[in-house]
């Protein structure tokens, strides 16, 4: 797989406040990259300078092999950009906000006019392609917003908090198009502080916090770092009072909670719903129910703030 | 010579060139802009005010030029130039008109883009920001090229219709002189205007600071030209010559105001009688036949000196918007 995206030592300072801290980050061809943090912790500011719309204070990027402040030109034409709150000039309509952007991509007037076709088509917009702007909901603009950027048939997709503000049904069909795209083999990179939706599209996600990548990997690998496993098992089963310290034996279970007088939660390095099944039966009890959910970005999150909280108290 | 200075905006500064034309997309965006002032409201409002103040200063001025048609040569300049009260000449409306058109055209034309979260859209697109500034600068002096030309039009059509008298060749010549010096003059005013959008966020705000730079240099400059003229060549013992130190400052600070400038060289190329825009000496006037036109040339001579004063503010003053343009920050 090659490499998309690379940066090295990236930073900004704004005077004494450092927005991005030396951050490394390669991403590779298909994937789904996700950048995660509470607000102000320096996610826009690396799209930005990713995109070479803001000028990093030090450090190197590479996108799609070319360096953005040397060849912008070529980056911007093979990479879609979808800024938060997008926004559109609204007595136009939406052909005519887009034909602007093919002009400024220098597409001619025909094929310009086939690719805007095409785009809002995609995006379930072709009913009210000539509708001024200024009508469209929330979901709609930002669907018009993805339009732009398919029109322009990208490598890579940078959208920064792109279901923030969207209703649940709207979020869940952007992320849907998101799925959509990666199985095309579009590269993607997306920001976000709504964490469940984050995990449910991204193939590796990176945590920021005060301008600093904290963490890095995929859901599971992370979930292993910081819960240490993360996978969640609970059992309905009644039994005698050696049913929780048998339960507690199995190999991989980090802890035993009794969560009412026949129902237990497991924390536990994997899905282990066989090895508990047999650790109940062996233990005399009777087994009612047995579930397993996978490790949970937010918990993830929570734990590992937590954590670096705990730390400088105790530093 | 821009071009190259942007670079410390947009990348590396040892990057020795950047790639491509900087002027990418620049027709993109003024047949964008354009389309959106040509059919904007405020265009519409501003057109009638001007087409309303073309008609009323040609109605008044034919009324009474009519007495006099068949004894003046340049009787279709006089059109532009003659006052009745109470209102002025068609120039002297311009004076203070023509600001106002650059400023209500350029005060929105990048905060604007800010506003309505386009800027970073249109900024990730392969463009770079040279050819974004210039070309909303370019899509507004287009604008009020077009709005002046049409206005002139009107007039020397009202003027035909009125006086029955076709202008002669020269007069046509000084009169597209004219128009070429009232867009210049716009150009300022729109550069200024652009500048102000680009310092404020609020639309509100950068209308009102380019507003109360055209009332300073309208009400106030000459005021304090006239101290600072005081202060700096006082008249001491009351020599002729101290007076005139005085009188020559005081005309050359004043020069600093657009609206000073533009006036002297309107006067210059639409009164060909007049043969200087400083003071003259009545021993330099000796053998001249007082009234007696001077020839199309020596007029534009005598103006040119205003008209380069006027596209060197422009191209100050767009400069400035420039550099400060291409290190602005995207994000709000």
């Amino acid at each position: 797989m090659d490499i998309v995206l690379e940066a090295r030592g990236l930073t900004k300072r704004y005077g004494d406040f450092v927005a991005v801290n030396r951050l490394d980050l390669t991403i590779r061809r298909g994937e789904v990259f996700g950048l995660l943090g509470p607000n102000g912790a320096g996610k826009t500011t690396t799209i930005l300078m990713l995109l070479g719309l803001t000028e990093p204070s030090a450090g190197s990027v590479q996108v799609l092999g070319l360096d953005p402040a040397r060849s912008p030109l070529s980056v911007k034409a093979r990479v879609g950009y979808l800024p938060d709150q997008v926004g559109f000039y609204d007595t136009l309509s939406a052909r005519e906000n887009l034909a602007y952007i093919a002009r400024l991509n220098g597409y001619s007037r025909k094929e310009a006019g086939s690719r805007i076709e095409a785009a809002l088509t995609r995006m379930g917009l072709e009913g009210v392609m000539d509708k001024a702007v200024s009508t469209f909901s929330r979901g709609m603009r930002q669907r018009l917003g993805l339009a732009e950027i398919l029109m322009k048939h990208p490598e890579l997709i940078i959208m920064d908090e792109p279901t923030l503000g969207l209703d649940p049904e709207a979020a869940r069909e952007f992320l849907e198009i998101i799925r959509d795209l990666r199985s095309e083999g579009i590269t993607i990179m997306l920001s976000s502080h709504l964490l469940h939706q984050v995990q449910a599209v991204c193939d590796r996600v990176g945590l920021f916090s005060k301008g600093n990548m904290v963490l890095e990997g995929p859901v599971d690998v992370l979930a292993r770092q910081v819960l240490g496993g993360g996978y969640h098992i609970t059992v309905e089963a009644e039994g005698d009072a050696g049913l929780e310290a048998a339960l507690s034996r199995v190999e991989g279970v980090q802890r035993v909670q009794r969560a009412g007088p026949t129902r237990f939660v497991l924390e536990a390095i994997g899905d282990l719903r066989p090895a508990v099944a047999r650790a109940v039966v062996e233990a005399g009890g009777q087994l009612f129910a047995l579930a397993s959910e996978a490790p949970n970005l937010e918990e993830i999150y929570a734990r590992y703030f937590q954590k670096e909280a705990t730390n400088a108290r105790a530093a | 010579m821009l071009a190259q200075r942007s670079t410390s905006a947009s990348g590396d500064a040892a990057a020795p060139r950047r790639e491509g034309s900087p002027w990418t997309g620049l027709w993109a965006v003024v047949s964008k802009e354009m389309a959106d002032y040509l059919s904007s409201t405020r265009m519409l409002i501003l057109e009638l005010i001007t087409v309303l103040t073309a008609a009323g200063t040609v109605f008044t001025a034919t009324a009474q030029l009519r007495e006099t048609v068949g004894q003046d040569r340049f009787l279709f300049l006089r059109l532009f130039t003659t006052s009745q009260e109470p209102l002025p000449a068609f120039v002297g409306f311009l004076v203070f008109l023509v600001p106002i058109i650059a400023i209500a055209l350029a005060f929105d034309a990048v905060n604007g883009e800010f506003n309505a979260r386009t800027m970073s859209r249109l900024l990730a697109q392969p463009i770079y920001r040279d050819a974004l500034l210039l070309g909303k600068f370019l899509a507004s002096l287009f604008t009020l090229a077009l709005v002046l030309t049409t206005i002139w039009l009107l007039i020397a059509g009202l003027g035909l219709l009125r006086l029955g008298v076709p202008p002669g060749g020269e007069e046509t010549a000084r009169l597209l002189w004219f128009l070429l010096l009232t867009v210049a003059y716009g150009g300022v005013w729109l550069a200024l205007g652009i500048l102000a959008s680009i310092l404020f966020r609020q639309p509100a705000t950068a209308a009102m600071a380019a507003l109360a730079t055209w009332l300073f240099f309208t009400v106030f400059w000459g005021i304090i030209a006239g101290i600072l003229a005081q202060i700096l060549r006082p008249v001491r013992i009351g020599l002729p010559a101290e007076l005139l130190a005085q009188a020559q400052l005081e005309q050359a600070l004043s020069r600093l105001s657009p609206n000073v400038l533009y006036t002297e060289a309107t006067v210059a190329l639409l009164r060909p009688e007049v043969r200087s825009l400083s003071f003259v000496l009545p021993s330099q006037l000796q053998g001249a036949i007082l009234g007696a036109p001077l020839p199309l040339g020596e007029s534009i001579m005598l103006g040119w000196p205003h008209m380069v004063g006027l596209i060197a503010g422009t191209i100050l003053l767009f400069a400035l918007g420039y550099v400060l343009f291409q290190r602005q920050e995207i994000r709000a």
